[in-house]
Formats: structure tokens, sequence, C-alpha cells
């Protein structure tokens, strides 16, 4: 059975539903990749270095990291030597195979909750990935599968963000556990802990304030904080996500590295992955830090936060190919 | 890790290598290109950026340039630096001026990529330059996105103009507008919410507020950290809104910032300012310049002197050179110049702004920690007047008590009292050597030369 075939059947039995609205809100890097390789293939029926780079390109251009492409071209030349592929039209399913490969490798998506008592997640990342929006999402998926919610005002640097996780609060109808701004957040996350624990909610969503991964300081001050969850709560955090702006270009690597040092980061979420033709950052991410994706935020709607699923992501990918293949085996 | 070799140590490699020969074949230009083409595209250059970037530089290079040159390797770095600088847009570019007040200026850009703290910083800019600016708040869709913008308005003593999130933005803008003549502001600042460029609803939005307000400047808030998408990002703004400029932020990351390039070459449009920082400062102005050097490994040292030129006193530079001299200098005086570094702001920042930094190994692994310098300060401080001026007199007893008032121990007073030694007798010795007047005593930031010493001593200093 060709791959694509496997990877259909597999698909299929999962719901309907949830593959159109990952394919709906993946639809701008479906296009880009799959129809930029597919292109490629058609006009460039030989495999050449010209092939090679063209190919390269695409792949870069949807962010997929330089040294994760290299990889994954020296990876097909290899293949194409050992199965005496000419025909650059037999290359695309192993293409795909690869980046499927790349993303499971060690795969465990789902979020890791708390055997008994609170699930702590924290969240970090830089300004503006969207790690409240992303909070107050998942609060509302959490309360909607009946679970009780506690959220930790934990960014009492930038202005408003206190507001900000409020007003989803009360949308979703989660209380917020907060301090006045510039306050310690280490010291709200201590205050969050001990009310999550009287009140035993099942889950404790932690913000943070935004910040670069180079700032010595603030990145001291996020341990910090992590120390203070460690300390206060045995086992906490069982989540740390770092969220990922999905526009984000090869700077992911240095954030996934530095903010992983730093406060122990065990998964990705990302974000605004509607917005954009790329989102290849994912397989670079996981091929060279080895940090699984566990979310991906594919609209601004509330609901629309998602688990990951890397064979959904590549059925997304390959959109076209697949079906093309399907109609060919069906009608053969 | 080689995935996070920086642009600069990328092409400092490869550079390397051609410095080191005599002539330049055509085979080493390919081979500094396919390089240089690697770097560009690690640091998030747009592909068919760099594959045109390439071919103009390759075509400049493998030309009769190189081959009658006597430093090959040196006309190349002029080549790419020369092309990257223009690629970025010549020479920077300042903000329009409405021939009848109120200048309009509208922000816009992707969710996160910080236009609202753009906005307040450009205010604060044009408020310290003299202006009476007046900011809109016509985000009404992210939760607390006005009430952001009015903290921040409040911090830096800007009205802020808002009618809530249930009135139409284009209605805000309008009304706004009017309200900046009635209250005789003479820029009005819009900061619109954060949109895909591929939302349709949002981006005819974004289209009725330029048509109800004729903005003069219309920016695109990018973050520095795009990737490649910013191209897309850039022309279908530009295409619906006709921009004027960028403004580049969260150009303190550790990011190489290559959007510069890609943004500009796509639209056309100058990259007007860049945002630095986390508190609400005025934003930047952009040089292209200075970019492509730092891109090249010169690093930002125009940046540096500037700010050295800005902080430091140049009289009382001038009298701590005098005091290095003849050996006079003492305690005191080196707190002093402690003081005066670190108005420069923050270390780190500080280091990256000077060439091969990013080159030195042993510096690459130090954490900079503002809190060693601290404890330094605070066993100086703990000196008597008469021990920082006679550092002589400090036996045992006294050393234990001033461990003692600086919260340190014996062992660290020890450490710092012996490198204030070192380096006294190395000034002497550096004085003698260069004569009573020194190599020269002209001009220019003396206090760095200070701070040289101290920084390079960087690696062995107290509790390093």
């Amino acid at each position: 059975m060709s791959f694509f075939k496997k990877l259909r059947e597999s698909i299929s039995a999962k719901a309907e539903a949830v593959t159109n609205k990952f394919r709906e809100g993946l639809g701008k890097t479906a296009s880009a990749i799959a129809g930029k390789v597919e292109e490629l293939v058609l006009r460039r029926k030989k495999i050449d270095e010209a092939f090679y780079e063209e190919l390269e390109e695409i792949l870069i251009g949807a962010d997929v990291g330089v040294t994760t492409v290299m990889r994954l071209t020296d990876e097909l030349r290899e293949e194409v030597r050992k199965r005496k592929i000419e025909d650059a039209s037999e290359l695309q399913p192993i293409l795909s195979e690869k980046l499927v490969a790349l993303l499971r490798e060690g795969a465990d998506e789902g979020l890791r909750m708390a055997e008994s008592g609170t699930t702590v997640i924290l969240f970090v990342g830089v300004n503006g990935v969207g790690k409240t929006t992303t909070i107050g999402k998942l609060a509302h998926r959490f309360k909607s599968e009946g679970k009780s919610v506690l959220m930790a005002a934990g960014d009492t640097f930038r202005a408003g963000a206190i507001d900000q996780l409020e007003e989803w609060g009360r949308r979703v109808g989660v209380e917020v556990v907060k301090q006045q701004p510039g306050a310690d957040p280490a010291a709200v996350m201590y205050d969050a802990i001990r009310a999550a624990k009287q009140r035993g909610v099942d889950v404790l969503l932690c913000d943070t304030a935004g910040r670069l991964q180079n700032k010595t300081n603030l990145m001291e001050e996020l341990n910090k904080i992590y120390r203070v969850i460690q300390r206060e709560m045995p086992g906490a955090p069982h989540e740390v996500l770092l969220v990922l702006d999905a526009t984000t270009g090869q700077n992911a690597l240095s954030q996934a590295k530095l903010f992983g040092e730093k406060s122990g980061v065990t998964g990705i979420v990302l974000t605004k992955l509607d917005s954009t033709a790329k989102g290849g950052i994912v397989v670079a991410i996981r091929s060279e830090l080895k940090l699984p994706v566990k979310l991906v935020g594919l609209g601004e709607k509330m609901d629309d936060l998602q688990e990951f699923d890397a064979e959904q992501f590549v059925h997304a990918l390959f959109a076209g190919a697949i079906d093309k293949e399907a109609e060919a085996g069906s009608a053969g | 890790m080689a995935a996070f070799e920086s642009l600069t140590s990328r092409l400092q490699s490869v550079f390397g290598k051609l410095r080191g020969k005599g002539k330049v074949t055509e085979d080493d230009v390919n081979e500094a290109m396919r390089e240089v083409r690697l770097a560009l595209l690690e640091a998030d250059v747009n592909f068919k950026v760099v594959k045109d970037f390439i071919a103009r530089v390759k075509e400049r290079a493998i030309g009769q340039e190189v081959v009658k040159s006597f430093t090959p390797g040196m006309v190349i770095i002029d080549i790419v630096n020369k092309e990257l600088t223009e690629l970025m847009g010549g020479t920077q570019a300042k903000l329009a001026k409405a021939a009848k007040p109120p200048t309009v200026i509208m922000m816009a850009g992707l969710q996160g990529a910080g236009k609202t703290t753009a906005s307040a910083k450009l205010a604060l800019m044009l408020q310290k330059g003299g202006h009476k600016p007046l900011l809109a708040a016509c985000d009404i869709y992210r939760p607390a996105a006005i009430k952001q913008l009015q903290v921040l308005g409040g911090q830096i003593g800007v009205p802020v103009f808002s009618l809530g999130d249930k009135v139409n933005p284009v209605d805000i803008a309008r009304q706004a507008l009017q309200h900046a003549k009635d209250e005789g502001r003479d820029y009005l600042i819009i900061d619109t919410a954060g949109r895909l460029h591929i939302d349709e609803a949002l981006m005819e939005e974004l289209r009725q507020i330029h048509e109800a307000v004729k903005p003069d400047e219309v920016l695109l808030v990018v973050d520095a950290m795009i990737g490649q998408e910013a191209v897309n990002v850039a022309q279908s703004f530009h295409e619906q809104l006709e921009l004027t400029g960028i403004v580049l932020t969260k150009l303190d990351g550790d990011t190489r910032g290559g959007a510069a390039i890609s943004v500009k070459a796509v639209t056309g449009c100058p990259i007007k300012f860049v945002g630095m920082g986390e508190k609400i400062e005025p934003l930047e102005p952009f040089h292209p310049d200075r970019m492509a050097s730092r891109i090249l490994g010169m690093g930002d040292m125009l940046s540096l002197i500037e700010k050295a030129q800005a902080a430091i006193d140049a009289e009382k530079a001038a009298e701590m050179e005098r005091k290095m001299r003849a050996a006079e200098f003492t305690f005191e005086d080196f707190l002093e110049q402690m003081a005066q570094v670190r108005k420069l702001g923050p270390l780190d920042q500080l280091l990256e702004m000077l060439p091969g930094m990013g080159k030195l190994k042993q510096l690459k692994d130090i954490q900079i920690d503002e809190r060693q310098l601290a404890r330094v300060e605070a066993i100086v401080k703990s000196m008597t007047t008469e021990e920082k001026r006679n550092p002589e007199i400090l036996n045992h007893s006294r050393r234990k008590r001033i461990a003692a008032g600086s919260g340190t121990t014996v062992a660290d007073v020890n450490r710092l009292i012996k490198q204030f030694d070192d380096m006294r007798r190395m000034m002497k010795q550096f004085s003698t050597m260069m004569g009573p007047k020194g190599p020269k005593g002209g001009k220019g930031p003396k206090g760095l030369k200070g701070m040289k010493g101290m920084l390079g001593r960087g690696p062995r200093f107290p509790f390093g």
C-alpha cells in the first residue's frame, strides 16, 4: 500500500470535522509547500542538482530551518541512489514520508495531566506571540470538558496584560488570581498555587510576561517563577509550553533552546498558524530540538485551539497530492 | 551549535578563508557565495531576495574588480557590505509632515508585532522633539488593548483618544482626527488592531480608516523575528494601504533580523525606525549602514560611540585619563568610572555592539551578571574615604570589615584589591611606555579606553 493511502486511511478514521478545520487553517501552508513541490515535479521530470536546489528553496521558503532542509535533502539523495529513482514524481511520497517521520519522532502529543490533584501548565514565550490568548482559549476548552480552571496573571509588566486575562476570565467564566501591576510574578504564582490547592481546581494555567530570550535578568525572573512552582507543588509544572508565533523564522530555535534552559520547556504551542503559508518551523524545532508541538492555534475563535497531529499536518501539506493519488488508485 | 551561529561569524569565517589568499578564483567566489547564501537564509532573509542578492554580488565579484585588486577578500567584503546597505535602503528616512497639521500617522501590522508599544514610543519621540502628539485607540478587538494604550499614554504624558470598544474603528479614527484639530495637536498616531494580511474583512476596515483620515504616513510594524512570511505580509499590506515606511520591532533580541532586508526589498519602503527594549523609550532611527556593518561583523561601533558620547562626561574622562597616567587612580575614581560605563546600558548589550565579541569563545559562555558589578560596587562603597584614596592602608582587619559591610567574603575583597593593583601597575607601565603625553591626547570618547580595560578583564572580574 502506498504511503499516501495509508496516511489517508489513518486520517479518515478520525473525525472528519477536525480534519477539515485543520485543513482549512492550514490551507495556506498546504498550497505553499505542496503546490510548489507538485509544480516542481511536473516541470523538472529529472532529478538533478537544480531540482534539489529548488526543493531546498521551497522548504526554506516555508521556514523549515536550513539545517533541517540540508539534512532532508541529503537523505533524499541517499534514497534516490538506493532505490534508483529517476522520475521526480516518485520522490514526492518519500518526501512526505520523511516529513511525517521527522514530526513523529518520539511523539507524545497530548497534554500531560497530573494523575491526581491540580495540573499546572506554565506558558512562556517572547512578546506578542499570543500567550494570554492561548490561555484564554485553553481555559475555555478545559471548562467545556467540565474541569474546574484557575488562571494566574503572571504578566505584571505589560500595560493592560492583567486586564486582558481578566477579560478572558469573564468570557469563559474562570477566576483569575492576580496582584497589582509591577508585582513580583513569582509571588503571583505562589498565591495562585495556594489558591488552586485550597479550592482543589483541576487545572491552573499560568500566564507570564513576554520576554526576549537574550535578556538575562528577565530569564532569571522566569527561572524563579519556575522554581517557585516546582517548590510549592511537587510534580508541577506538568507542562511548560513555549508559545511560538507561526510567522517566526529561525529565531524560534534560539527561543526554544534558551527558554528550555531556564524553564524546562516540555512542548510548543504554535499560534496564528492560520495566518501563514509557513509553519515549517515546526519541522525544524522537532528535528533539531526534539520538542513536540502540543497545540496549534488555527483562528481567532475561542475553540480554534487544536491538538497537533503530525499526520494531519502533513496531510494538510500534501492534500492535493493525496487526493490525486486516491483518484488514480480508484481509476486503475 | 551550528544552527545558532550568527550571520556575522559565518561571514567572518568565509572571508577569513578569502583573506588568506593572494588571489581569488571564480571557484573561491562561488564557495564564498554558497556560504553567504546559507548565512542569509539562516538569517531569515527571503530566499528570492537572497537569490537576487547573490547573483548581483557574484557578478560584481567575479568581474574585474577582484582580479585587479591585491586584497580580493576585502573587495568582496566591501561589495557585500555595499549591496546589503543598498538593499536596506541607503540613508535613513524622516517622518512625513503634513502641510496643514495634524500630521496623521497610521500604524498597521500583524497581531503581536508590537504596534501599541511602537505607537507609544513614536509618541514619546515626537513629544521629545517638541511636538504635541495625540494617540488614538482603534483596536477594539483584543481584550484590554485600549487599556494598554491608555496606561502607556499616561506613563509618557500623551493624551489618548478612545471611544471604548463598542464603536466602529473607522468612526473612532475620524473623530480622533477632529479631536486633534480641535485640541491643536500637531501629530495624530492611530493604533489599529493587529490583523492577518489574509483576513479580508479586517483589511477592508483598514482601507476604510485610511480613506477616512487620509494619513500622511502609513507605517507597517514588523517583528524583527519574522521568518520567510515577511515578504507576503509586507506585500499584502503594501497593496492594500500604500505603506510609506516600516518600523522594525524587538531588534534588541538575538534575532539576525533578515526581515529588514526582505521587507525593504519587496515593498521598496524605507525602514524608518527600530524598536529596542520593552520600556517606553523613543523609537530609534534605522541606520542601514550600521545594520549592514553589524551583519558583516564590524560590530555596531557607530551606535556604541554615539551612546558613549551622549553618556560620558568628556571633562571627567580627561581627568580620569590624567590620573591613570600618573597612577593616581583611586577606588573613588574606579567607582566614578563604573558609574559612567553603566550609564551606557546593560553590559551584555554593550558587549554585543563591540566587533568580534561574538567570535570570542570565552565571552560567549559568560553571562554578564549585573549583580556581580553591584557586588564590586558594594565592596568599594564599604571602604572609608581614606581607604578609597589610599588603598595601601587596607590591612587584614580593614578588609574583614569591608567584607562584612558589603556582604561578601574577605577573599572577594582581596581579589578585587589585587586586580585593582594590577590595573594600576599596568597603567603606569603603559604611560611610561607612551611618554608623558601619551599616544594621542585628542578628542573622542576617552572613557572608552578605561572601559576597554575593564571589559577586557571581564572574564576575571571578581566573582566572574
